[in-house]
C-alpha cells in the first residue's frame, strides 16, 4: 500500500502555465528574435563571408593565412595593439588620479570638472582628430611643440583617442572609488598606518576591479575605433580603418570581413576577462558599509586642483579649437568670424539633411531602444520559469558589447543586403540604421535596466500573482514608475551614442539617410575641415541640449516621486 | 482523515538539481487552523510554503486545496494571500493603494473598494495612514499594511513567509499577539514560515518541526515542547541538556556509572540513548537526605538572567560537559549559590526522557 502511494506519486508535476507565463515568453521570444536578426545572424553572415572566395566559394581559412602573410595588413594589428596599451595606461593613470580629485578629496569646483569631463562624450570621436589638426596639423598653432614630428600618425592617434575615451574610464573608476567604507581607513588610522601605506593596501585593493573594467573598456574602446585613426592617422593603419579601406576603398568585402574577425576576437577576450572581473566585484562591498566623507588637506587638495584643472583646460582646448575652426573664415589666412561653416547645404559631404536625420535617428533609437531595452531586461529578470530561453536571451542581450561598431556595421551590409533575405527591404532606410544603433548599444542599456529592476523587491511579482493581478498591470503602475530614473538613463544613453556614432552606420547609410556624424567623416575626407568642425559642433550642441532636458527632467521626476523614493 | 481537512499535501518533494529540497513531505491542514513550519535555516520550511503557494513548484507529489488538486496551478490561479519578510510593498502607491490593489481589477465599483480598504486598514489598527507611502511609515506599519493588502482579497489560505524577522523585539513581540487575535476573529487558515521557537510557541495552533526536508513533529506547541519525539526537536525547541547513556534495565539508564531512573519505554537493554532533562526541570535539593536521580555538582558558572539565573553544573558524570539549570531569581535568594561551590540537584523521574542516541 505504502509502497504503491510512493510510485503514484512519483509522477513529476508539469508546472501549467498562465496567461501571462504565455504572455511574457512569447514577448520575450519576439525581443530575443530581435536580437537574432539584429546581432547574431548578421555576425554568422560576416563569419562565413570571411571564408568565402570573391565568387562566394567556400575556402576555409584561406584567406586568413592571405591576411596573415601580408606584411602591411599584419602590421595595422600590431599598430592597433600597441596604441591601444599606451592609450590605456595614460588614460588609466589619468583618470585615477582625477576621479580620486572628486571622490576622495576636498578640492574645490567639484561640480565644475565633473562637467568639463564628460565634453568629450558629447561628440563623434572624429571631433579630437579635426580640433588635434588644428593646432598641430601641417598648418597649426602650436606645431612647433611636436618639434618636428608629425601629428598625423600614432601621435595623434594616442591623443586623439586618449581624449575621447576618458570620460568612459573616469565613470567607472568614479564608481569604483565611490563604493568604499569608512571603517576601513579607520581602522588603519588607528592602528597608524602611514598615507602611503594605506593608499597601497586600502585604496587600491578596493577600487582594483574598477580600474580592471575600466582598462578593459578603454583598450576596446581604441582597438576598435575608426574616427580618430581615419582623421589623424595620416599613413599609419590600424585594424579599423583597414576595414574601411578594404570595404569602401577596395570594394574587396571578403577581406573586410577577415579584418573584422580579427578585430572581433580580441574585443571578445577582453569582454569575456571583463565580466569575470566584475563578477568578483559584487561582494566586495557589505550593505552596512559607512560611506567615506573626505578631510581637507590643504597640500592635497592644492595639487589636485592643479591637476583637474590641467586635465579640464586640455578638454576645453580641444573643443575650444573645434568651436573656433567652426566659426572662422579660413583658416589660417582669414581669421574673420562667420557662421559661413553652418552652410551645410555648400559642402559636398552632407547637408543640413544629414543634421536632420541624426536627430530623427537619434528619437527614433532611443524611443524604441529603450522601450525593447527594459521590456526585455524585465522579462528576463522577473519571468517566471523557462530559464533556457531566459539565460539564451541574456547572452543575446550581452553579445553586442563584444562586438566592435565596424564589425556589426560591415555584417550588415553581408546580411541585409543580400536579396534573398526576407528583412532585405529595410536595407538603405532608416529602419536599419535605428536597428543597427538599438543593437550597438543594446547591452550597456540592458545592464542598466536590469541593475534597477534587480534593486526591486523579488516578491513583487509573486505578490501581484497572488492578488491576481495580470503582469503588464504590475509592470505600468509598478515597475516603470519606480524604474523610471533608469529608463530615463537609458533613453539618453541610446540618444547620445545615436547622434555621435559613426562605425555601425558607415556602412548602411544611404543617399538618403546620410547622417550628421557620417557628414563630419566625408566632409572631412573632402578636405572641408571647417565645415566638419562646425557639423560635430551642431552635433555637441545637440547631446548638450540633450543632457540638460534629462538633467532637468530627472530632477523633476525625483522631486515628484521624493514622498517615495526614499530609504 | 477528516472531513475538515482544508490542504491536503501528499507525498510533496522538491529537488534543485542533486539537492532534494523536500523529501515525500506529507501533511494535513484544517480549515481556520494557524500552522508554523519551524527549523533552522535550510530545512525547507520555506521551500514549502513556496510549493503550497505555486511559486515554485514541487518536482513530484501533489497538493490540494478545499478539495481541488492545485498541484501544477501557477500561483494566480490559487487562492492565497501572501505576506513576506520584506514586505514587498510597492513603494510608490499609497498605503490605501497597496491595499486596494488586489481589489482593483476585480470589476470592484470604486467606492466599494474604498470601503474595503477602510475596514482593512481598521482591522490592521492604521486607520488614518492611508495617505502615506510605505517608505514614511515603521517597519511594524509596513508589516500590517502587507497584512491588510493579503487579507483585501478574503482568499481561503493565508500565507506569511517570516513576516516577523526584519521588525525588532518590542515591535515583533506586540505584532506576534495582534495578527494571532486577528487570525482568531477572521479565522483564516494560516501557514506561517518561521525560524524562531518563540514565534512558533506562542502564535501557532500546530507546529510542523522540520529539518533537512523532512517533517520532524507535528503538534500542539504545548505538546512538541513537553513530549519532543527526538532529540533534535527536543534541541531545537527550548534549550535541553543531552547526556549520553546506555539502558541498563526496563527504566533505568546508566550514565558513566550511575544509574538514572526514567521512562525508556522499549528500548531493549544495552542500547546507547540520550538523555535529556530541560533547565527549568532540574530541582535543587535541601540536606543530604538520599533522593531518586539525585546528583552532586559543583556549581561553574552562574548567568543573570533577570527572572531567573542560569546555573551551569559540572560533575564527574558530565564529562567535560555541563548541565544547565534554571533556578528562578525566587529561589535564588532563599539559597547562597556562587562559583565552585558544591551544589545537590535532581533529575525527576518523569521530566527525563531518552531518546535513541544521535549519529
Amino acid at each position: 500500500m505504502a509502497a504503491n502511494a510512493q510510485s503514484l506519486s512519483e509522477a513529476i508535476v508539469k508546472p501549467r502555465l498562465s496567461r501571462d507565463d504565455w504572455i511574457m515568453r512569447a514577448s520575450m521570444i519576439v525581443i530575443g528574435a530581435f536580437l537574432l536578426v539584429a546581432v547574431v545572424l548578421p555576425l554568422y553572415s560576416m563569419m562565413s563571408k570571411s571564408m568565402e572566395n570573391k565568387d562566394g566559394a567556400f575556402i576555409g581559412l584561406a584567406n586568413f593565412y592571405e591576411y596573415f602573410s601580408t606584411p602591411s595588413l599584419f602590421l595595422s594589428g600590431v599598430n592597433s595593439l600597441w596604441v591601444a596599451a599606451l592609450v590605456t595606461v595614460i588614460v588609466l593613470v589619468t583618470a585615477f588620479v582625477y576621479a580620486y580629485a572628486l571622490t576622495r578629496t576636498c578640492m574645490p569646483f567639484k561640480w565644475f570638472f565633473r562637467l568639463v569631463a564628460v565634453i568629450p562624450l558629447l561628440a563623434p570621436s572624429l571631433l579630437s582628430g579635426i580640433s588635434l589638426v588644428y593646432w598641430f596639423g601641417n598648418q597649426g598653432v602650436a606645431k612647433e611643440l611636436l618639434m618636428g614630428e608629425s601629428i598625423y600618425g600614432p601621435i595623434g592617434i594616442v591623443i586623439g583617442s586618449a581624449y575621447w575615451v576618458f570620460p568612459h574610464a573616469l565613470m567607472i573608476v568614479i564608481t569604483a572609488l565611490s563604493i568604499t567604507d569608512a571603517r576601513l581607513y579607520e581602522a588603519a588610522a588607528a592602528l597608524r598606518t602611514s598615507a602611503i601605506r594605506t593608499f597601497f593596501t586600502v585604496t587600491l585593493p578596493g577600487c582594483k576591479y574598477g580600474l580592471i573594467s575600466a582598462g578593459f573598456v578603454v583598450f576596446i574602446l581604441v582597438f576598435t575605433d575608426f574616427g580618430v585613426p581615419k582623421v589623424i592617422g595620416g599613413n599609419f593603419n590600424m585594424l579599423a580603418t583597414d576595414i574601411y579601406k578594404q570595404v569602401i576603398g577596395q570594394q574587396n568585402f571578403q577581406m573586410g570581413a577577415v579584418v573584422s574577425v580579427v578585430l572581433l576576437v580580441p574585443a571578445v577576450i577582453a569582454f569575456g576577462v571583463d565580466r569575470l572581473v566584475q563578477k568578483k566585484q559584487v561582494a566586495l562591498l557589505s550593505a552596512r558599509a559607512v560611506p567615506l566623507e573626505p578631510k581637507p588637506n590643504r597640500r592635497v587638495d592644492m595639487l589636485m586642483l592643479a591637476f583637474c584643472s590641467f586635465v579640464a583646460l586640455l578638454i576645453l582646448l580641444m573643443i575650444g579649437m573645434a568651436q573656433y575652426a567652426a566659426i572662422i573664415k579660413f583658416w589660417p589666412y582669414n581669421l574673420t568670424l562667420t557662421l559661413h561653416n553652418y552652410n551645410f547645404d555648400l559642402a559636398n559631404g552632407g547637408g543640413w539633411d544629414a543634421y536632420f536625420n541624426s536627430v530623427k535617428m537619434a528619437t527614433y533609437t532611443a524611443v524604441f531602444g529603450t522601450l525593447i531595452v527594459f521590456f526585455g531586461a524585465y522579462l528576463v529578470e522577473k519571468g517566471r520559469g523557462f530559464n533556457v530561453g531566459r539565460n539564451v536571451f541574456h547572452g543575446f542581450a550581452m553579445l553586442p558589447l563584444a562586438v566592435p561598431g565596424m564589425v556589426l556595421g560591415l555584417s550588415y551590409i553581408f546580411f541585409f543586403n543580400n536579396p534573398s533575405n526576407p528583412f532585405n527591404f529595410i536595407y538603405g532606410t532608416m529602419i536599419i540604421l535605428v536597428v543597427s544603433t538599438v543593437a550597438h548599444f543594446y547591452t550597456v542599456s540592458h545592464l542598466t535596466a536590469v541593475t534597477a529592476l534587480k534593486q526591486m523587491d523579488a516578491e513583487f511579482e509573486s505578490v501581484a500573482a497572488s492578488l491576481k493581478t495580470p503582469f503588464y498591470k504590475t509592470f505600468l503602475k509598478v515597475t516603470v514608475p519606480v524604474c523610471l530614473p533608469a529608463t530615463m538613463d537609458i533613453f539618453i544613453y541610446l540618444f547620445l551614442n545615436a547622434m555621435t556614432t559613426v562605425s555601425a552606420v558607415v556602412f548602411i547609410y544611404s543617399t538618403d539617410t546620410q547622417l550628421a556624424s557620417v557628414a563630419v567623416l566625408n566632409m572631412d575626407d573632402q578636405g572641408e575641415l571647417s565645415f566638419a568642425a562646425a557639423m560635430a559642433m551642431m552635433i555637441a550642441y545637440t547631446c548638450a541640449g540633450a543632457r540638460l532636458l534629462h538633467l532637468l527632467l530627472t530632477r523633476g521626476v525625483m522631486r515628484s516621486s521624493q514622498a517615495w523614493r526614499q530609504r | 482523515m477528516t472531513s475538515n481537512s482544508y490542504l491536503r499535501i501528499s507525498n510533496l518533494s522538491k529537488k534543485f538539481g542533486e539537492f532534494e529540497a523536500l523529501k515525500n513531505i506529507s501533511l494535513d491542514v484544517y480549515e481556520s487552523e494557524f500552522v508554523c513550519f519551524l527549523g533552522p535555516s535550510g530545512c525547507g520550511k520555506t521551500t514549502l510554503l513556496r510549493a503550497i503557494a505555486g511559486l515554485d513548484i514541487q518536482t513530484t507529489g501533489r497538493i490540494e486545496q478545499a478539495g481541488k488538486d492545485i498541484s501544477a496551478l501557477p500561483p494566480s490561479e490559487r487562492d492565497f494571500g501572501i505576506v513576506f519578510q520584506s514586505y514587498a510593498l510597492f513603494p510608490n502607491l499609497t498605503v490605501e493603494r497597496n491595499v486596494a490593489f488586489g481589489l482593483e481589477n476585480r470589476g470592484m465599483a470604486r467606492a466599494k473598494i474604498r470601503e474595503r480598504v477602510t475596514e482593512l486598514l481598521d482591522v490592521v489598527g492604521l486607520p488614518d495612514q492611508g495617505r502615506k507611502y510605505p517608505a514614511q511609515l515603521s517597519g511594524g506599519q509596513q508589516q500590517r499594511v502587507a497584512l491588510a493588502r493579503a487579507l483585501a482579497t478574503s482568499p481561503g489560505l493565508l500565507l506569511l513567509d517570516e513576516p516577523l524577522s526584519a521588525l525588532d523585539a518590542r515591535v515583533r513581540a506586540r505584532l506576534r499577539l495582534e495578527i494571532k487575535q486577528l487570525q482568531q476573529k477572521l479565522k483564516v487558515t494560516t501557514i506561517m514560515v518561521t525560524h524562531d521557537q518563540e514565534e512558533a510557541l506562542t502564535m501557532a495552533d500546530r507546529i510542523v518541526v522540520m529539518d533537512h526536508g523532512v517533517i520532524r513533529q507535528v503538534g500542539a506547541p504545548r505538546d512538541i515542547y513537553a513530549a519532543p519525539s527526538s532529540a533534535f526537536v527536543a534541541d531545537f525547541i527550548g534549550t535541553m541538556n543531552f547526556l549520553a547513556g546506555r539502558v541498563a534495565g526496563d527504566g533505568v539508564v546508566e550514565v558513566r556509572g550511575t544509574p538514572f531512573r526514567c521512562d525508556t519505554a522499549d528500548i531493549p537493554p544495552g542500547e546507547e540513548v540520550t538523555l535529556s532533562i530541560r533547565p527549568e526541570d532540574v530541582i535543587l535539593c535541601n540536606g543530604d537526605a538520599d533522593v531518586v536521580n539525585g546528583l552532586d555538582t559543583v556549581v561553574r558558572y552562574v548567568e543573570f538572567l533577570g527572572p531567573f539565573c542560569r546555573v551551569g553544573l559540572a560533575s564527574d558524570v558530565f564529562e567535560d560537559g555541563e548541565v544547565c539549570a534554571d533556578l528562578s531569581s525566587n529561589m535564588m535568594r532563599e539559597r547562597t549559590i556562587e562559583q565552585d561551590a558544591p551544589l545537590k540537584v535532581r533529575f525527576p523521574e518523569n521530566l527525563v526522557r531518552v531518546f535513541p542516541a544521535r549519529s
